[in-house]
C-alpha cells in the first residue's frame, strides 16, 4: 500500500470554491500528506485542460490513484472517473472531494472554509490506497418505453417515441387521454383553439400501432431497474368491453343516472352514470362510473342501457385487471391540479354564485362546455362587469410561495374572449407583477391594453356581495387597493374569476415513491439537475416531462416532453447499459442464513440459496442502497466503493487533520 | 420586534390596505407605511394619521402573502412616535394610550370612566355633548361605576415595567 | 368541569353584563368558574404602543397567578384579552427574546411563568368542551324563528385562529344553532370591524365601521345581535343614535352579549342575565322567544 502514489487536484471552480478556500494553501497542506506524489490546483478542473492534468499525471508521473477536490460527485464523478480511464486508470480509483456545496457555499470564513476543505479532503486521501479497481456491469436493455400520463407530455414523448419505432404503453388514469389541455377552449398567445391543435395527436396517438394505450389504468408497482423494469399496471373495470363497444353513446342516452357532476366541465354541467367524457375522447369508449351506476351500487334499475347497447359491450360482472409489462424506460408526465380556491376564503369561492376558478371560467368560455360557449352568469344573463384577480394562493406563504408561471397569460387570455364575447363587458385584471415572460407573450399584453381591459396594479383583498351603493346592490363587489393610485377601490362586477396556481397533484408523493424519486419542497417532482438534467431523476431510466415537474406552458411542456422521449430513446436504442458496479455482495464463508437482509432488501435483490444455506446477491437487481450492510448482526454483506474499512479511513483521514 | 425583517420581503401588492377597515381615512395606507420603512423615509409615516387610525383588526396581518405582522409593525411605529415626540397634530389616541397606561400603573386595572373622564376633559370638550345620551343610559344602568377597583399586586406593574426600562438600558 | 376564569377590566362596568350572565350561564351548563385571584388589566392594545415587552410581561403576570392558580385552562370572555393573552404565549414561545425578558421581569416581582397555560376563549370552551350536544339537552326555551347575526368581531379568531377560523368563524353560528335559533350564517358584516377603541377617538370614522354593519344584519332581518367582546357590544349598541344621526337611518337593533341570549334559551330569569341594562331595549326579543 505504501508504494501508491495518489494525485490530488484542487479546483477553484472559477470564484466558487477560490473566492472563499485558499486553494494554494490547500494543494500546498496536501502534497505533504502520505502517498501524495502530485498536487496541482487549477481554475477549471472540469475543463478540458484540467482533465488533461490527471491524464498527463498517470502517463507521466505513475499515478496510481486520484481526488479532485471540486463539487459534488453527482456532478462531476462521471467527468472525472472518465478522465481517469482515458488515461489508463480504473475509474474507481479516483475519488471526489466536495469543497464546494459541502464547504465553500456554506461557510462564511475563510479560514474555516480553509480548514474545512482540508479535512474533506484528507479523507479521501486516507481512503483512497484502500480503493480497488471495479469494472462496469453491463445489463441487456428492454427496448420497449412506459409513459405514465396522457396529457399533452404524455401524448407528445409518446408519439415521438412510436416514431422512433419503440413499443410504448401509454398509461392514463381517466377513461380518455387529453389531461387538461382538451378542456380549454383557446391558448395563449396565438389564440389557437386547443382542441384543433390537440385532438390530431389525440387520435394520432390512438391509432399509432406502436402504442398500446391503457385508458383508465394506473401503476400500482414499480420494479427493477434501469433498461429492465417490470411495472404492474391496474386496469379498473369499465363495465364495458372496451374492444366490443363502438363509442356510440347509447348507452349514455339510456342511463337513469343523469345528474352525476361532469368532471370535464369542472361540475359545471351533469352527465349519466353511463358516460364518455366528451365527444373528442380517445379511446372513444363508454365507461360506467362504479360509485354512481345503480346495478353497480346493489340499487335496482331496470338496466335500460343493457337493451340500448347493440354490439352487447355492457359487462357488470368486469373486474379490475393486474397486468405486469416490462420496459427499459418510464416517463412519468402525471400534470399538476387546479389549486382550490376554497381555503382562501375572503374570494367567498363556493360560497357566492359567479365566483369562479379558472378552469370553470375555460369551460363557460368553450363551444363545447355547459354553456355553448357563451359567456353567461348563473342566471343566464351576459355579465356587465367581469374581475379576472391574479396570483390567488400563489406567491403567498400562506399556500403556494412560488409563481405559477401561467396564470398572467391566461388571466389575460380570459380578457381577451370577453372582449371577444362581449364588446360592452368592463375586465378588470387586479395584479401584483404582469409576467408575460414567452415568445409573443408581451405583444399579447399590449394587445390586450389596446382592447380596453382595466389593469389594477394591485392584490384583490377581497370579494363581497354586500353592496354600499345602488350600483352595487345586487352584484359582486371586489375590495381591491389600486396600488398606482394608493386609493382602494370597489369594484361592482358581475362575475369574478380566480386565476388561481397550478399545484402539485395531491398524490404526487405517493407517485413518486413508486417510481423512486423525490419532490422538491414545493411539492413537484425532482429534477436530477435543474439546469442540466430536467428531464432525469435520481432513479437512472426514469424521466420526468410536464407540469409535474413544475407548472410551465405547452410549448414548454412539448418541449420538455420532446426532451424526456430523447432522454428514453437515447436509452433503450441501445442493446445493453452499464450500471454501477458499487453493489453488495456476500461471503459465503461468513453468512449464517439468519435471512434478515432477505425480508429488508428494499429492490428484492438478495435471495436465499436453500442449498447452500446463504443469502445471495442477485448483481443486475441491487441498486446499492446499503440497507443490508447496516443491517446484518455480523457485517457479512459489504458494498463495493464503500467497504468498511474504506468508510473507517475516511473518517480517520478526516479527524486526523 | 419579532419577524421583523419579513418586511424586507413585501412585494407591495395592496392586500393589507384592502383589507384595512380605516385606510380611506388613513394619510398613508399600510403598504405604503411598509415602503416608506424601507426607503427610509420612517418619520414621514409616524408623523402622519395612519397608525393612530389601526384598530389592531388583524385583518392584513392574516392576508399577508408575505407573512408579515403589520398590526405590531403598527404598534412598533407608534412606539416610535410616542419616544421620539413625532406625533401628528390632530391625533387624539396617543393621549388616550397615554392616559389608559396610567390607568393600570396606578390602580392595575383600567378604569373605564376615569379613563373617559380625563379624555374628556384634556381633548374633547364636545364628546359629553355627543355622546350624553348615552352617557346618561350607561350611568342609571349601572354600567359606569364611578370607583376604580384596585389590585393589591398594582405596585408589580411598575416594578415589571421598570425592570424592563433597565433591560433596555443596558442593551443600549 | 372547572376553568380559571378572567373576566377583564370592562367585566366591572360597561360589560358588566357580559360578566354577569357568562356566570349564570356557566353555572347552569354546571361549569365552575374560579376567578384568578388579583388579575391586572391585559393591557390590550393601548400597552403595545408602549413596548411591546411591557404588554407581553404585565399580560404574562395573569399567566403566571393563574398557573400558581391551579391547573385548569384559563377562560376569558374578552375577545381583546382572549387575543393578548393568547399572542403572550405565542411570543414567548416564538421568542427566546421575548420569553427571557418577560420571564426577567415576572421574576423582579417574584413570579415565575412558563408560556405553558393554555389561554380559552369561552366560546372555544363552550363548543369544544361542553359541547353543543349537551347545550342543546339543557334547551328550555328554543331560539325558534329568533333572527340571529352573529357578529364576532376582529380578535375573536385574528390573529391566531386556534380554535376557529380566520376569515370565516363558525363557532358561534353552530352554537346559536345548537339552542334552534334561525342563525343567519351568511352575516357577512360577522368578522368587519367596529371601530374599536377609535369610537373615543374618531368618532366619525368608527360610527362608518358602525353603520355598516348594522346595516348588513339589519339588511337580512336580523331581529338580534349577538357579540363576544365588550367593546364591540358597546360601540354597536350604544352608538346607534350617532349612526342614524350620521347616515339618517332608524337602526333600533336589539345587541346582547350571546351569553345573554343563551341564558334565556337555557331558561335562566332575564335579570339574572343583566338584560335590563342594555341600551336598546331587548323587550322584542324576550317577547319573541317561544315559552
Amino acid at each position: 500500500m505504501a508504494q501508491e502514489k495518489i494525485g490530488v487536484y484542487v479546483c477553484h471552480c472559477g470564484t466558487n470554491i477560490a473566492g472563499k478556500v485558499d486553494v494554494e494553501e490547500v494543494t500546498r497542506w496536501a502534497a505533504e500528506q502520505p502517498n501524495v506524489a502530485v498536487a496541482r490546483n487549477y481554475k477549471y478542473m472540469c475543463s478540458d485542460p484540467g482533465q488533461d492534468l490527471i491524464k498527463q499525471d498517470i502517463k507521466e508521473h505513475g499515478i496510481t490513484r486520484a481526488v479532485v477536490a471540486a463539487c459534488s460527485p453527482t456532478m462531476h464523478e462521471p467527468t472525472f472517473r472518465k478522465a481517469a480511464a482515458d488515461g489508463g486508470l480504473n475509474p474507481y480509483l479516483l475519488q471526489m472531494a466536495n469543497i464546494r456545496e459541502h464547504c465553500s457555499w456554506v461557510t462564511v470564513d475563510g479560514e474555516a472554509a480553509t480548514a474545512k476543505a482540508k479535512r474533506i479532503l484528507g479523507a479521501q486521501i486516507h481512503r483512497l490506497p484502500l480503493n480497488e479497481p471495479l469494472d462496469p456491469i453491463e445489463v441487456p436493455v428492454n427496448p420497449n418505453v412506459m409513459v405514465v400520463g396522457g396529457g399533452i407530455a404524455g401524448i407528445e414523448a409518446a408519439l415521438k417515441l412510436a416514431q422512433a419505432g419503440k413499443k410504448v404503453y401509454l398509461v392514463e388514469r381517466d377513461p380518455s387521454i387529453g389531461g387538461h389541455m382538451a378542456m380549454f377552449d383557446k391558448t395563449f398567445p396565438t389564440l389557437d383553439c386547443a382542441a384543433c391543435i390537440l385532438t390530431p395527436k389525440m387520435s394520432a396517438a390512438g391509432k399509432e400501432p406502436h402504442i398500446e394505450m391503457l385508458a383508465y389504468s394506473e401503476v400500482t408497482e414499480v420494479e427493477g431497474y434501469v433498461g429492465n423494469f417490470k411495472v404492474k399496471v391496474r386496469k379498473k373495470a369499465r363495465y364495458v368491453d372496451i374492444d366490443t363497444c363502438t363509442g356510440c353513446g347509447l348507452c349514455t342516452e339510456a342511463c337513469v343516472v343523469r345528474k352525476v357532476p361532469n368532471e370535464f366541465d369542472r361540475g359545471l354541467s351533469k352527465r349519466a352514470a353511463a358516460y364518455i367524457p366528451f365527444p373528442q375522447a380517445v379511446p372513444l369508449r363508454a365507461t360506467i362510473d362504479p360509485t354512481r351506476c345503480l346495478t353497480l351500487t346493489g340499487k335496482k334499475c331496470k338496466q335500460p342501457c343493457l337493451t340500448a347497447c347493440g354490439p352487447g359491450a355492457i359487462d357488470f360482472d368486469q373486474k379490475d385487471e393486474e397486468i405486469e409489462v416490462e420496459v427499459g424506460a418510464i416517463i412519468v408526465a402525471t400534470g399538476f391540479e387546479l389549486w382550490d380556491p376554497t381555503p382562501e376564503k375572503r374570494y367567498s369561492y363556493g360560497k357566492l354564485d359567479n365566483v369562479l376558478s379558472s378552469l370553470e371560467f375555460e369551460r363557460i368560455s368553450n363551444a363545447s362546455g355547459p354553456t355553448g360557449g357563451h359567456i353567461l352568469c348563473k342566471n343566464g344573463e351576459p355579465p356587465k362587469a367581469v374581475a379576472i384577480l391574479h396570483c390567488v394562493g400563489s406567491r403567498d406563504e400562506n399556500y403556494q410561495e412560488f409563481c405559477s408561471r401561467v396564470c398572467c397569460m391566461y388571466s389575460l387570455k380570459f380578457a381577451h374572449l370577453i372582449k371577444e364575447h362581449l364588446p360592452e363587458c368592463e375586465v378588470y385584471e387586479c395584479y401584483i407583477d404582469m409576467r408575460t415572460y414567452g415568445k409573443g407573450y408581451e405583444e399579447f399584453y399590449k394587445r390586450l391594453m389596446n382592447e380596453d381591459v382595466h389593469f389594477i396594479r394591485g392584490r384583490a383583498a377581497e370579494v363581497t356581495d354586500v353592496g354600499l351603493s345602488p350600483t352595487e346592490e345586487g352584484r359582486l363587489v371586489v375590495k381591491v387597493e389600486d396600488t398606482l393610485l394608493g386609493i382602494t377601490r370597489r369594484l361592482p362586477v358581475d362575475m369574478v374569476i380566480l386565476s388561481s396556481g397550478l399545484a402539485p397533484r395531491s398524490d404526487a408523493k405517493e407517485t413518486a415513491q413508486t417510481f423512486g424519486f423525490g419532490c422538491s419542497a414545493n411539492g413537484f417532482y425532482l429534477e436530477r439537475h435543474p439546469k442540466l438534467e430536467p428531464v432525469s431523476t435520481v432513479t437512472d431510466g426514469i424521466f420526468i416531462a410536464g407540469c409535474c415537474q413544475y407548472p410551465k406552458d405547452i410549448p414548454d411542456t412539448v418541449a420538455q416532453a420532446g426532451a424526456a422521449a430523447a432522454g428514453a430513446l437515447a436509452l433503450v436504442d441501445n442493446p445493453t447499459v452499464n450500471v454501477e458496479p458499487t453493489i453488495s455482495y456476500i461471503d459465503p464463508e461468513k453468512c449464517s442464513g439468519c435471512h434478515i437482509c432477505v425480508g429488508l432488501c428494499p429492490h428484492a435483490a438478495i435471495q436465499y440459496n436453500e442449498e447452500k444455506g446463504v443469502a445471495e446477491v442477485i448483481t443486475a437487481a441491487c441498486k446499492g442502497c446499503g440497507v443490508c450492510v447496516a443491517a446484518c448482526a455480523s457485517g457479512v454483506p459489504q458494498q463495493r466503493g464503500y467497504l468498511d474499512e474504506q468508510i473507517f479511513a475516511e473518517i480517520e483521514g478526516a479527524l486526523a487533520v | 420586534m419579532p419577524a421583523g425583517e419579513k418586511i424586507k420581503i413585501c412585494q407591495q401588492c395592496g392586500t393589507c390596505t384592502g383589507s384595512c377597515p380605516t385606510s380611506s381615512m388613513m394619510d398613508y395606507g399600510p403598504r405604503e407605511v411598509i415602503a416608506a420603512f424601507r426607503a427610509g423615509m420612517i418619520d414621514k409615516v409616524v408623523k402622519s394619521n395612519t397608525i393612530w387610525l389601526c384598530t389592531s383588526c388583524y385583518s392584513c396581518t392574516v392576508r399577508c402573502p408575505a407573512g408579515i405582522k403589520i398590526t405590531d409593525l403598527m404598534y412598533e411605529l407608534k412606539r416610535l412616535g410616542i419616544k421620539y415626540d413625532l406625533l401628528p397634530k390632530d391625533t387624539r389616541n396617543p393621549a388616550m394610550t397615554r392616559y389608559f397606561i396610567d390607568n393600570v400603573l396606578k390602580y392595575g386595572r383600567n378604569h373605564e370612566v376615569g379613563l373617559m373622564a380625563r379624555f374628556m376633559l384634556a381633548k374633547d370638550w364636545s364628546m359629553p355633548f355627543n355622546f350624553a345620551g348615552l352617557g346618561i343610559k350607561l350611568f342609571t344602568s349601572g354600567r359606569l361605576p364611578l370607583l376604580p377597583k384596585q389590585i393589591r399586586g398594582k405596585e408589580e406593574i411598575a416594578k415589571m415595567t421598570a425592570y424592563l426600562d433597565a433591560q433596555e438600558a443596558k442593551l443600549q | 368541569m372547572r376553568y380559571l376564569y378572567y373576566p377583564g377590566c370592562s367585566a366591572e362596568s360597561t360589560g358588566m353584563a357580559y360578566d354577569i350572565s357568562t356566570r349564570a350561564l356557566m353555572e347552569k351548563l354546571g361549569v365552575e368558574l374560579v376567578e384568578l385571584d388579583d388579575w391586572n388589566c391585559c393591557g390590550a392594545t393601548s400597552y403595545f404602543s408602549v413596548r411591546e415587552l411591557d404588554s407581553f410581561a404585565i399580560a404574562a403576570r395573569n399567566l403566571a397567578i393563574a398557573q400558581q392558580q391551579g391547573d385548569e385552562d384559563l377562560c376569558v370572555i374578552c375577545n381583546a384579552c382572549y387575543t393578548t393573552l393568547a399572542k403572550t404565549n405565542r411570543y414567548m414561545a416564538d421568542s427566546p427574546h421575548v420569553r427571557e425578558q418577560v420571564q426577567g421581569a415576572l421574576k423582579a416581582v417574584g413570579r415565575r411563568y412558563d408560556g405553558t397555560k393554555p389561554v380559552r376563549h369561552i366560546m372555544d370552551v363552550l363548543v369544544n368542551d361542553v359541547g353543543l350536544e349537551a347545550i342543546s339537552e339543557k334547551v328550555a326555551r328554543r331560539l325558534t324563528g329568533i333572527k340571529v347575526a352573529p357578529y364576532y368581531g376582529c380578535q375573536y379568531s385574528r390573529p391566531i385562529g386556534s380554535f376557529d377560523d380566520t376569515e370565516d368563524p363558525q363557532t358561534m353560528d353552530r352554537f346559536f344553532e345548537a339552542l334552534g335559533a334561525d342563525v343567519l350564517t351568511d352575516f357577512p358584516a360577522k368578522l368587519k370591524c367596529c371601530g374599536g377603541m377609535m369610537m373615543l377617538t374618531n368618532a366619525t370614522g368608527a360610527v362608518r365601521l358602525c353603520h355598516e354593519i348594522l346595516k348588513s344584519a339589519e339588511d337580512l332581518g336580523a331581529d338580534v345581535i349577538v357579540a363576544a367582546c365588550p367593546l364591540c357590544e358597546m360601540n354597536l349598541e350604544g352608538y346607534q343614535p350617532n349612526v342614524n344621526k350620521a347616515y339618517g337611518t332608524h337602526f333600533h337593533i336589539p345587541v346582547m352579549y350571546f351569553t345573554q341570549l343563551a341564558g334565556l334559551a337555557l331558561g335562566i330569569d332575564p335579570k339574572q342575565l343583566a338584560i335590563d341594562k342594555q341600551v336598546v331595549s331587548c323587550a322584542p326579543v324576550l317577547a319573541a322567544i317561544p315559552a
